[in-house]
């Protein structure tokens, strides 16, 4: 899979999130994504954020285009760290929240995008990524 | 942070959320509309955001929370205008807006809190049953 870098923006405040967003959105709209897969690109990416923001109080967003064969997409990879989730199971539970959330962040998140992993290690941490195909 | 208005007309509070919003300008908004009910004894509260380009969870749950907070101040909450695309991604994101009343435009938002004020059931809960 070759990786070009759009954008890469650290996030420490509420603004900075929906610049984030902005971001995303921009870039899903100029690669030719179609205006439900811009949403749904968007939305995960704030569920993403939001809970780097709410865990770590800061995170930082990178964006990247990628091609594989003959697809294109975008990535985006969120970074924390924070103190790490102990139980990625458990947090990856359809409305589980150990916070203000509806329970649904990670979990829906992980439904809107077409590939997801996360790696977390205890006062480490916490790395999401996603990708979007253009279909 | 930026501060929304909150228009009157009639027995309702009237919002128009004009540009995707960050979390502190929501929970002020929420606060906002509360104080509002408790001064003005406003009976209705229609939220209209068809320039929003997306609903996540956290604005899912403050959409909840307004219409059960109003609810126990005897106003009652229509959501009205949201974008098909973002209708699509709520559903696949998990949430039910439960509690939550809507229509399709600010019009048919008006007409539906004019029926639950007079203590009728919204029609689309009627078919639910």
């Amino acid at each position: 899979m070759r990786k070009t870098t759009l954008n890469k923006i650290a996030f420490a405040d509420e603004n900075e999130l929906l610049a984030v967003r902005q971001i995303v959105k921009k870039a899903a709209q100029s690669i030719g994504f179609g205006i439900v897969d811009q949403t749904r690109l968007v939305t995960a990416v704030s569920e993403i954020s939001r809970n780097a923001f709410e865990y770590a109080g800061k995170g930082v967003m990178l964006l990247e285009q990628v091609e594989d064969k003959m697809e294109t997409g975008l990535r985006v990879v969120i970074t924390d760290q924070g103190p790490g989730i102990a139980d990625i199971e458990l947090a990856m539970t359809d409305g589980y929240t150990s916070g203000r959330g509806m329970g649904k962040g990670l979990s829906g998140a992980k439904r809107l995008a077409d590939e997801f992993s996360i790696q977390s290690n205890a006062d480490e941490g916490t790395e999401i990524a996603i990708i979007k195909w253009l279909s | 942070m930026q501060k929304i208005p909150i228009l009157k007309i009639g027995p309702n509070l009237i919002v128009s959320l004009q540009f995707d919003i960050d979390d502190k300008t929501a929970i002020n908004l929420q606060g906002e509309l509360l104080r509002e009910i408790a001064r003005t004894g406003a009976r209705g509260v229609l939220i209209e955001l068809s320039a929003l380009d997306m609903v996540d969870s956290f604005m899912g749950r403050m959409l909840s929370d307004i219409s059960i907070m109003s609810m126990s101040m005897n106003a009652e909450t229509v959501v009205v205008g949201m974008q098909p695309s973002v209708a699509i991604t709520l559903v696949e994101l998990g949430l039910t807006l439960k509690g939550i009343h809507t229509a399709l435009n600010v019009e048919a938002g008006i007409d539906l809190l004019k029926t639950l004020q007079r203590g009728g059931k919204a029609i689309e809960k009627d078919n639910a049953e």
